[in-house]
């Protein structure tokens, strides 16, 4: 099972989300103004990379808020959270603790539950 | 026959078995002389005592260029070799397979075969398969042990009554059999069922394809292997596709694990990595990729003679001739390539499947797999040509493809070959995403995809 982190309520079980497909997608400004076919990529076309993906989950059993995550679509190991506010849309990274932990070089450790109320967005 | 079939089955799955002696050796590009399997056949090398049947098919290297390429050597990408030898005298056509036959999701589903869907275009589809199907044995001369049980879909509520009913008259308007079937006539069919109006989501009816039911999926992808080997197909085992040429938008060959090789028509039949290929050729697909999980208890006394399935509970099972229930797990919500799912989807499917029938809470599970289904935004699966000339793309069978490897290897060899889609795969272009015209089985599908 996933442990995905919420920005705002720290590292939970994957139960408690729901996904919400590929992160980034806008809604064209004029829809009238495309083809049929750059509306159906908007509607339709995905990235679908194998490998490094970000994507939106909702904390649906939870605060009920949206953010981002990055995942890898291979060994599905979470590597960060992002809020989706429009100053830092994209841009925050929250790092899940075992990241953390291995980008400064200590071994991974079980979370506190904690993590993540230190970094939060908004 | 029948058991004779079995028995020859069975006698060719200890020779096949991976992991077992190798069957590189026999070599050589020209097709073997393949002996047809008979009665007489299984006695003669009975007393031999079954050590000189031959392999099902060569291992040949593969050549420099070739008329038509399949990528992927799983149950569709076969097929689709089988019928553009038998049906379009193209023979000099290689199938490229990563790992090796039989070992991807052919291998790994729960492996049902219906026709039963709500729109004309996937009716039509899945009926040609189902009509394949029904001489599929005798036409490989290979027993894929298809096995026609009836397939139940329950409805739980008086919406799901509903819809049953107008499914099964747009299968009938479309001249495919089926029929709805009350709570008591369920109960009286399937014993083991739990029909009490006191479950949490009570069992009111079902709709039933008597034609529908199972087959043996590896049998399906090793039949049709050595099929279309006789037939002159080089079939080309771990042997991974790295790149795609492509030259003034047109396909001139693919780079592999084992060389180059030259073709100006390729045919990419590769699941849940129909995206990864397509990237390789600079296009995109509307696919996305999801884990998908089956499994089989450990073997019990014959319990259950039919297929049973529900979207509203979202589990569905059989029994196999072993005697393992085989059961199928919804995908993964999220994106991933990584050929396992998720506890929650296990413990959502065996909820399902405990709910349905309360006498299973005690049997345990032998063994779970995960494959990589590829997920098209109307559940339906792409047969179409690309904005490269040459290159064609059978995709986006998402969670139900089994039922269609006759079917769908049948009209992609037709598109491969007349480099024009055959009128039952036409309404499954490409082209949809950008017309509109989608072929909504998402929600209309007697199961929930």
């Amino acid at each position: 099972m996933l442990l995905i982190e919420c920005p705002w309520c720290g590292p939970r079980a994957e139960t408690e989300f729901s996904y919400g497909g590929e992160a980034g997608i806008t809604r064209p400004k004029d829809p009238d103004a495309l083809s049929d076919a750059e509306w159906a990529e908007y509607l339709f076309y995905r990235s679908n990379p194998r490998g490094a993906h970000r994507e939106l989950w909702n904390h649906a059993h939870g605060c009920r808020r949206w953010f981002g995550v990055e995942r890898d679509t291979v060994s599905y190991r979470i590597t960060g959270s992002f809020t989706l506010n429009s100053s830092t849309r994209g841009e925050r990274n929250v790092p899940t603790p075992s990241f953390r932990a291995e980008r400064s070089g200590f071994a991974e450790s079980p979370s506190d539950g904690k993590a993540g109320n230190t970094e939060r967005g908004d | 026959m029948r058991a004779v079939q079995t028995l020859q089955c069975f006698a060719f799955y200890r020779l096949r078995r991976p992991g077992l002696a190798p069957h590189r050796g026999s070599g050589g590009s020209t097709p073997l002389n393949v002996k047809k399997y008979s009665a007489y056949s299984l006695l003669r090398n009975a007393l031999s005592h079954n050590r000189n049947w031959r392999a099902a098919w060569r291992s040949p290297e593969p050549k420099k260029s070739y008329d038509a390429i399949v990528v992927g050597g799983g149950g569709h990408g076969l097929a689709t070799a089988y019928y553009l030898a038998k049906n379009h005298g193209m023979r000099n056509v290689a199938v490229l397979e990563k790992g090796w036959i039989g070992g991807g999701n052919t291998g790994r589903n729960t492996t049902i075969v219906r026709s039963n869907y709500l729109w004309t275009e996937a009716a039509l589809l899945y009926e040609k398969s189902m009509q394949l199907w029904e001489g599929l044995s005798q036409d490989l001369n290979y027993n894929v042990m298809f096995s026609q049980r009836g397939v139940y879909n329950l409805g739980h509520s008086l919406q799901d009554m509903r819809d049953i009913e107008r499914r099964v008259n747009a299968n009938r308007l479309n001249g495919i059999d089926a029929e709805v079937v009350g709570a008591t006539e369920l109960a009286k069919a399937i014993p083991c069922l739990n029909v009490s109006p006191d479950s949490r989501y009570p069992v009111l009816g079902a709709s039933l394809q008597r034609r529908g039911g199972v087959a043996r999926h590896d049998a399906v992808a090793w039949g049709f292997a050595r099929a279309a080997d006789a037939l002159g197909v080089d079939i080309v085992e771990q042997c991974a596709v790295t790149g795609i040429d492509v030259k003034d938008g047109k396909a001139v060959g693919v780079q592999t694990t084992r060389g180059p090789i030259a073709s100006d028509r390729i045919g990419v039949v590769v699941a849940g990595h129909a995206g990864v290929l397509a990237e390789m050729a600079g296009l995109r697909l509307p696919i996305e990729s999801h884990p998908l999980q089956a499994f089989v208890s450990e073997p019990i006394k014959p319990v259950l003679d039919t297929v049973v399935m529900s979207g509203a509970v979202h589990g569905y099972i059989s029994q196999s001739d072993k005697g393992e229930l085989v059961i199928g797990a919804g995908i993964d919500a999220y994106n991933g390539y990584g050929q396992r799912g998720s506890f929650p989807v296990i413990e959502h499917a065996m909820q399902a499947i405990i709910e349905l029938f309360p006498m299973f809470s005690r049997v345990r599970m032998l063994r779970l797999w995960g494959g990589i289904v590829d997920v098209a935004p109307d559940a339906c699966p792409i047969l179409s040509k690309t904005s490269v000339e040459g290159l064609y793309f059978n995709c986006g069978w998402g969670t139900g493809g089994f039922k269609a490897t006759p079917g769908s290897g049948w009209v992609f060899a037709h598109t491969m070959a007349h480099d024009e889609a055959h009128e039952l795969n036409a309404p499954f272009s490409l082209e949809r995403f950008a017309t509109g015209a989608l072929v909504d089985e998402h929600g209309a599908a007697a199961v929930a995809h």
